[in-house]
């Protein structure tokens, strides 16, 4: 059998059978059904919990009513009632538990409603929240009125502006389709984070971990470091398609069975899936983890000891984050100048360029353009790394530094300098 | 199939580790590698193995470089041991094993034998990092003949081991010869090198300081040794001309005389001063020879 297939699939059964990979795949799926499955959830803790009984003294005389009326839709939540007795024996009552709480309305010097609300605990927002806001509306309504101005117009007034945004150009995306588009460039660029810091470490602590053991030298004389690092690459990155299929396929058919259609699916754009985007993202995820986990592989092949290489690949990590980070400005700013340039540039290209065919009409040619730096970028990281790769896996020292690949490249030299 | 190495020299930046190396290794036959740390014997089984470039000159084998082509054909010890500590026995050996072109079956089946040979048949599914490092080394050496190569290096085969260990290994190092293996094989162990070796080279950095036939280079070291038992003081034998080192012993003294002359002198020189148990004439050992060659800087 081919090289390259003994090390591809040496790699990715071995990771597939080892318990840390079956551990960590399972507590995703736990998790993803846990998050898709949250509102179920929730109402498993809290759909027996019962309104909260409120007791008001209203010193106006007036107001109560008026409240009543503002919180008849919420009955559920708070329910509040009448108190006949002293503010004393209010207070009395919430601290025996009879009420939750006890709200005192009245007028303040210029016949504006006003309110105090006691209660055992007033770290939990949510009932004093729901009266604080209908007592505002009752507020409006009562200054308003002393004003002069009928409720219709009070109405107008607080009524959301219309506000359409149209895209003249033709194969511009509609507003409803660049929603769809940003949740779904939004799942995609945070998958390639997640994806590229979870496989490129593995990578790097994979070469990392064959160097520590000394197995290094008995692997390259074997077999040439080319088919060892693009076999590791691709075994692990056949493992990441595993993992992340597995974890998309449970999430997705976990909101489609819990959500109706205008729940999250619909706010991601996972109800019809857009081909060229799709496709696009594909492409693009593909790539761009090829690049990152050829950098990982040559880095992991310069360090002598596993704890070096976390410090190593941190200037990696850092890339991604700042890559990421000018991606999820791009979210709101597609067409900016520094999103269009950045774009181009092939560590950058997977996540941003991926951004622009998402977000914005990008002609074919442009997306081609950037594909083929990235792609060229790969191939000369990925003969440069496997010159690294030879010259570095009988590297052995003290210090592990980005120094060391001037040595490495010289230790793999077909000439005498 | 014979290994030739044509003035070979490598350089790390203005370090010189292999200088002009011309070697001719013979088939079938077993060739130790001599010298102190950092002679440059490590450095030159990579250049054989096609694991770094020469500098300078050429290396062949077969009328050809080594390289990936021919890896199935090729067995490498390298002085650090590394084995993947995770893996069982038997996967890591499936693994290196495939990588040197053989399928599982065969695999599977040269592995039982060896490990039955080893006396360690219970190992097979146990975890490397779960046996001693003696027996780690067994495996890593299994690792490097399992597929019966026609060229093998042994780095350092039997440091660390015990002496049962090491005969048995030793015994495996010439069932393989037999069988049509050349090897090639570095120690710091005089005793060892003299036991299996018919050729060998002392490295000495980076410089070849003696090349040749194990006999052909006893004969033409010249010195021989005396050792002599006998009941009176032998101090006085140490001012004999042709002389070279005197070690008293507790049943009388060794000395390392110049040539044979000088050890009749010696026999001479002794007769009439009473009772001589012992005269005998010994060749050289390799050690004296390493010693000489390589000097004090050899620990």
């Amino acid at each position: 059998m081919n090289k390259f297939w003994v090390i591809f699939t040496h790699t990715f059964m071995t990771r597939l059978k080892s318990k840390a990979f079956i551990w960590t795949t399972v507590i995703s799926l736990v998790f993803v059904l846990g998050l898709t499955n949250i509102d179920r959830i929730m109402d498993q803790f809290g759909g027996d919990e019962k309104a909260a009984e409120v007791a008001v003294i209203d010193e106006s005389g007036e107001l109560f009513s008026g409240l009543e009326q503002q919180l008849s839709t919420q009955k559920d939540v708070v329910d509040i009632q009448q108190f006949d007795g002293t503010k004393e024996e209010a207070k009395q009552a919430v601290k025996d538990e009879e009420y939750k709480g006890y709200l005192h309305l009245s007028y303040n010097e210029s016949n504006i409603p006003e309110a105090q609300y006691f209660a055992n605990q007033i770290a939990e927002n949510k009932v004093s929240g729901r009266l604080q806001q209908a007592i505002q509306q009752l507020k409006v309504a009562v200054a308003t009125e002393k004003a002069g101005i009928d409720q219709g117009t009070i109405q107008q007034i607080y009524a959301p502006v219309a506000f359409e945004k149209v895209a003249l150009q033709e194969n511009a995306k509609t507003q409803e389709e660049l929603n769809k588009a940003r949740g779904l460039v939004y799942i995609m660029l945070f998958l390639l984070y997640m994806g590229v810091i979870m496989y490129g470490n593995m990578i790097a602590m994979d070469v990392a971990k064959e160097k520590s053991s000394r197995v290094m030298e008995i692997l390259i004389s074997s077999a040439s470091p080319v088919k060892q690092m693009f076999g590791k690459i691709l075994g692990i990155a056949l493992l990441g398609v595993l993992q992340f299929g597995l974890i998309l396929i449970v999430g997705y058919q976990s909101i489609k069975a819990n959500m109706s259609d205008d729940g999250i699916g619909a706010f991601l754009g996972l109800s019809d899936l857009d081909m060229d985007t799709l496709i696009y993202s594909i492409v693009f995820f593909l790539l761009g983890y090829l690049l990152y986990a050829t950098l990982a592989a040559m880095l992991g092949s310069l360090v002598s000891r596993i704890e070096d290489a976390q410090q190593l690949i941190t200037p990696m990590t850092l890339m991604i984050v700042v890559v990421f980070m000018v991606a999820m400005f791009g979210l709101n700013a597609p067409d900016s100048t520094l999103i269009t340039v950045t774009s181009y540039i092939p560590f950058f290209t997977p996540m941003v360029m991926f951004l622009r065919v998402g977000m914005l009409d990008v002609p074919f040619w442009e997306a081609g353009i950037s594909i083929l730096l990235l792609i060229a970028t790969t191939i000369v990281l990925g003969i440069i790394g496997a010159r690294i790769y030879r010259g570095g896996v009988l590297l052995y020292g003290k210090s592990s530094s980005l120094k060391d690949i001037k040595t490495a490249i010289q230790l793999s030299k077909k000439e005498s300098s | 199939m014979t290994l030739s190495l044509h003035n070979v020299t490598k350089r790390f930046g203005s370090f010189t580790a292999v200088d002009q190396l011309s070697l001719q290794i013979p088939e079938n036959q077993i060739f130790g590698f001599l010298g102190a740390n950092g002679a440059g014997k490590t450095t030159t089984f990579r250049m054989i193995l096609g694991l770094i470039d020469a500098s300078e000159g050429h290396i062949t084998w077969n009328n050809g470089a080594i390289n990936y082509s021919k890896s199935h054909l090729i067995g490498y010890l390298p002085e650090e041991r590394g084995l993947y500590p995770k893996l069982t026995v038997k996967d890591q050996l499936i693994y290196l094993g495939r990588l040197r072109g053989m399928n599982k079956s065969d695999i599977i089946k040269e592995l039982d034998g060896w490990l039955e040979r080893f006396n360690v048949p219970e190992y097979k599914n146990k975890k490397i990092e779960e046996l001693s490092k003696g027996n780690q080394q067994k495996i890593q050496f299994i690792s490097a003949v399992i597929h019966k190569p026609k060229l093998l290096i042994l780095d350092e085969p039997f440091s660390g081991l015990d002496p049962v260990n090491v005969e048995v290994l030793k015994k495996a190092v010439i069932n393989l010869k037999e069988s049509g293996t050349s090897i090639v094989f570095s120690s710091h162990r005089m005793d060892h090198v003299e036991e299996l070796c018919e050729h060998l080279c002392i490295l000495h950095k980076g410089q070849p300081v003696v090349h040749g036939g194990l006999k052909d280079i006893k004969r033409s070291f010249g010195k021989k040794n005396v050792v002599v038992h006998a009941d009176f003081d032998l101090n006085y034998l140490k001012d004999l001309p042709g002389v070279v080192t005197y070690k008293p012993s507790t049943e009388g003294c060794e000395l390392q005389v110049e040539s044979e002359q000088v050890a009749q002198d010696v026999f001479q020189a002794l007769s009439g001063k009473g009772f001589v148990r012992t005269f005998d004439l010994e060749e050289p050992s390799l050690n004296d020879i390493f010693i000489e060659k390589v000097g004090d800087s050899y620990e």
